[in-house]
């Protein structure tokens, strides 16, 4: 009965979608006050209605019930619950459930606590969200019923692509998906504002907090994925331009820059129509995002849901609904009065500057990412690889971090060169001595290493120079907020600067008692043993890496066979072991055994890596969210949160 | 706003950037990758003997004004041996063959000559595959058609089937 239930809850949330948008398009269309009253208890049921049938899929996953069809295919009842649990989102109909589920659970969290907009421009965002959320009903019901059930119940399930079989798995994809469909909202308010042309500060500080939150979880999903793909595929990269990736990285480029341009049109009322775009391409770019995965258009290592009919039908709804707010934008925006004036240094001017680039390098990515289809278009067959990425994006990423610099020290409306430079000489100096030091003593590095670390030391320094002759009980949270992000991306930047710089690699078949340098390490190979997990068998070796100074660490890296299940092929995955130091990570892996010219089998292949300061990077990455999670929590409406209100008031002031 | 036509903008690229998708919904994906040498002259070469006994191939001997086979090959590459029977009855027919073994060892590529026979008249032994990378072959086994001025006409992917044989030998002849 679970599954007919979760079906039924389904199709009546998806009425309550076509009742919301019907009564929200008369309302704005100048119909009475009730049909307002109906759009907002209609959003909320919607939302209970779709979470509680995504819950009632997890209760079918997490029973083994294999009558239904999506859990025969994607679980098995040897698997360990928390991957069962996981194995509800990882396939398409779960994630696209998933997906839905947020969608109309932001649309409720809306209606519940959105009280600063206009009522008819509220209305308006709720029938944007319903529609949204209608066309992903639709896709759902129609083609991808996860609640299908089998004739006959095979069984068991056919398991979980052992790669995903990862705690990372567990949260990684639905921490994207709250990121992709926060946007969702932002996309919403945008259309709301467009229609009722009400543009202006109140509609950027009601978007604001959603902007803040989706974008929180693009960094933390893109961050763990970033880390995910280092350790659990062994090749010991931490990111690879490929093109699942980048399709993450595309609305969180969006986002960065929507989030910087909000806070201008929120405080000063400027950028209003800049700031009306960039939130239809955020969500935009996660929808071609999820339809790109979905697909199959690209090939990728992401590969793993692949299929074209599916493809064709979100096309048609990402045409329906980006082509539907791009039009209103064209006409709409002309109308938009433009907003206050400022010169070019000044905090707003840094923040147009911070925008374009960021546009400009979402724009090369996308550009990256689609020219292979684009190519074949033409009759050619083409990859782009990290050389290109790197080209482009890297040396616009270190002006993008040297306008960072100056920016947050500028102030609004106009500044002068003088006093900006004044504020510098540390973070200069700074800057200064690291390029010296590199220079002498770091060897052959890359250009772009090179200026990485030393861009890094100098956002580093001036990333803190807001707080300085400041009262920091004072300062107000969303000021500690930039200070922290700012500082993250200095932190992510020197690691990516020293990874690629610094880098170490051994590649040996070694027999038991041989010994491997790498970096200072020395690393003994101990040997190997056979392990049994609770559903693979495993070769696990043993290495014991050696310091200089005479530390000792024991590292086991793994060969892992998961057995092929109802006829197919078994598949191995490498288990790196990672050994995390002050000043960077060993990182092994054990490959093949190697058979010797007399047939003997007693060595192994071992990869070994250097990798100085690598997790830097997704430290970094953590100081970002938090940073956001800091600026995000200091502008809530809690009561309470003194500092909250008081920072309010401040802002209020500025404004007109 | 200056120019209201600057606004559609975006319109125009979400167009464009949909055509490019459905596009590629319609035509379905080919996954062969082709050499980009068709028609252009052989790359520069010069390949050891790749066994006792052979030539070595060096890519000016391509130019000898007679139409000929490039073999890329490999002893412990399944598929080539079956590909074997074909390059003899090519060879029979009067075609010349050269070889290029890719990762082998000397004593591998000598044993799979004595079990498969020899229809080669040069074999170049390519060690790192960098000639391979060079000539834009990705795998195998896989034979290109080279007319006498040591031009690559034709990349054929994959072992070359019985019946496609007396095409070859067409094709080859319509080259001198």
């Amino acid at each position: 009965m679970i599954a007919e239930l979760g079906l039924a809850l389904l199709w009546i949330a998806a009425a309550l979608a076509c009742l919301s948008l019907v009564a929200g398009v008369l309302y704005v269309r100048g119909g009475q006050a009730e049909l307002a009253a109906l759009v907002r208890p209609a959003s909320v049921a919607q939302g209970v209605l779709t979470a509680t049938a995504f819950g009632l899929l997890i209760a079918l996953f997490v029973r083994s019930d294999m009558s239904v069809e999506l859990v025969a295919r994607n679980s098995n009842s040897l698997k360990p619950m928390i991957f069962k649990v996981a194995g509800t989102w990882g396939n398409h109909e779960g994630s696209m459930l998933l997906w839905l589920t947020i969608l109309c659970l932001s649309g409720a969290l809306i209606a519940l606590f959105e009280k600063r907009l206009r009522e008819d421009t509220l209305i308006a965002t709720l029938a944007a969200q319903a529609a949204l959320s209608l066309g992903f009903f639709a896709f759902l019901l129609f083609s991808s019923n996860p609640f299908n059930r089998l004739p006959v119940a095979p069984p068991d399930g056919q398991g979980l692509n052992p790669l995903l079989q990862d705690i990372g798995l567990a949260f990684h994809p639905p921490t994207l998906y709250v990121g992709y469909v926060g946007l969702s909202v932002a996309f919403s308010f945008a259309v709301g504002a467009l229609v009722t042309r009400e543009i202006g500060p109140a509609f950027a500080r009601a978007m604001r907090p959603w902007v803040l939150f989706s974008w929180i979880f693009l960094t933390i999903g893109i961050t763990a994925g970033s880390y995910w793909a280092y350790y659990e595929l062994g090749w010991g990269g931490w990111w690879f331009w490929d093109p699942v990736e980048n399709v993450s990285l595309v609305p969180w480029l969006a986002g960065a820059a929507l989030l910087h341009s909000v806070a201008v049109t929120a405080t000063r009322n400027a950028l209003r129509a800049w700031t009306v775009m960039l939130a239809v391409i955020g969500f935009s770019m996660s929808m071609v995002g999820t339809f790109i995965v979905r697909s199959g258009l690209l090939t990728s290592v992401h590969s793993f849901a692949v299929d074209p009919e599916r493809g064709t039908f979100l096309l048609v709804l990402m045409a329906i609904y980006i082509g539907g707010a791009l039009t209103l934008f064209a006409l709409r925006a002309g109308s938009v009065a433009e907003g206050k004036k400022f010169a070019l240094l000044s905090r707003e001017g840094s923040l147009v500057i911070n925008n374009l680039l960021l546009t400009t390098i979402l724009a090369l990515v996308l550009l990256g990412t689609l020219y292979p289809i684009v190519a074949e278009a033409m009759g050619e067959k083409i990859s782009v690889g990290p050389p290109y990425y790197n080209r482009v994006a890297g040396p616009l990423a270190l002006v993008l971090c040297l306008v960072m610099v100056a920016g947050p020290l500028l102030s609004w409306r106009r500044d002068d060169g003088k006093r900006l430079w004044s504020r510098l000489p540390v973070a200069a100096l700074a800057g200064a001595a690291v390029l010296v030091l590199l220079v002498v003593f770091g060897g052959k590095i890359g250009i772009l290493p090179l200026l990485g670390m030393v861009v890094a030391a100098i956002v580093a320094v001036a990333s803190l120079a807001p707080l300085w002759g400041r009262n920091l009980r004072r300062t107000p949270l969303p000021t500690w907020g930039m200070v922290t992000a700012h500082f993250g991306v200095a932190v992510a930047l020197a690691g990516m600067g020293a990874e690629s710089a610094f880098i170490k690699e051994r590649l040996v078949a070694a027999a038991p008692g041989d010994i491997i340098k790498v970096g200072s390490y020395a690393v003994t190979f101990v040997g190997v043993k056979p392990v049994a997990g609770p559903n693979y068998t495993s070769i696990e070796g043993t290495l014991v890496a050696r310091t200089a100074g005479g530390g000792e660490f024991t590292m086991r890296p793994e060969a892992r066979t998961f057995p092929g299940l109802m006829g197919t092929a078994p598949t191995e995955t490498n288990e790196a072991a990672l050994l995390t130091r002050p000043g960077g990570q060993l990182y092994a892996v054990l490959g093949q055994p190697v058979t010797s010219d007399d047939g003997r089998a007693d060595r192994y292949q071992i990869r070994l890596w250097w990798k100085p300061l690598v997790w830097w990077i997704w430290l970094g990455g953590g100081l970002i969210a938090l940073g956001a999670t800091l600026s995000l929590v200091g502008r809530a409406q809690l009561p309470g949160i003194w500092r909250a209100r008081r920072y309010r008031k401040s802002q209020e002031r500025f404004a007109p | 706003m200056t120019n209201r036509w600057v606004l559609f903008v975006p319109l125009a690229i979400m167009g464009l950037l949909f055509g490019a998708f459905i596009y590629r919904l319609v035509t379905p994906a080919e996954t062969l990758i082709r050499s980009q040498w068709i028609d252009k002259p052989m790359p520069l070469f010069d390949l050891p003997p790749a066994t006792a006994g052979v030539e070595g191939l060096e890519s000016s001997q391509l130019a000898d004004g007679k139409p000929r086979l490039v073999n890329v090959f490999a002893s412990w590459c399944i598929p080539c041996r079956a590909e074997a029977p074909q390059l003899e009855a090519l060879k029979a027919a009067g075609v010349p063959i050269d070889g290029i073994a890719i990762r082998d060892r000397p004593e591998d590529v000598a044993t799979f000559l004595r079990e498969y026979g020899n229809p080669f008249d040069r074999i170049g032994s390519d060690m790192q595959s960098s000639v391979q990378i060079a000539l834009g072959s990705s795998g195998v086994p896989e034979t290109f058609l080279i007319d006498g001025k040591g031009i690559i006409r034709e990349q054929h992917q994959g072992i070359i089937l019985a019946e496609q044989v007396p095409e070859i030998i067409a094709k080859l002849e319509a080259m001198k």
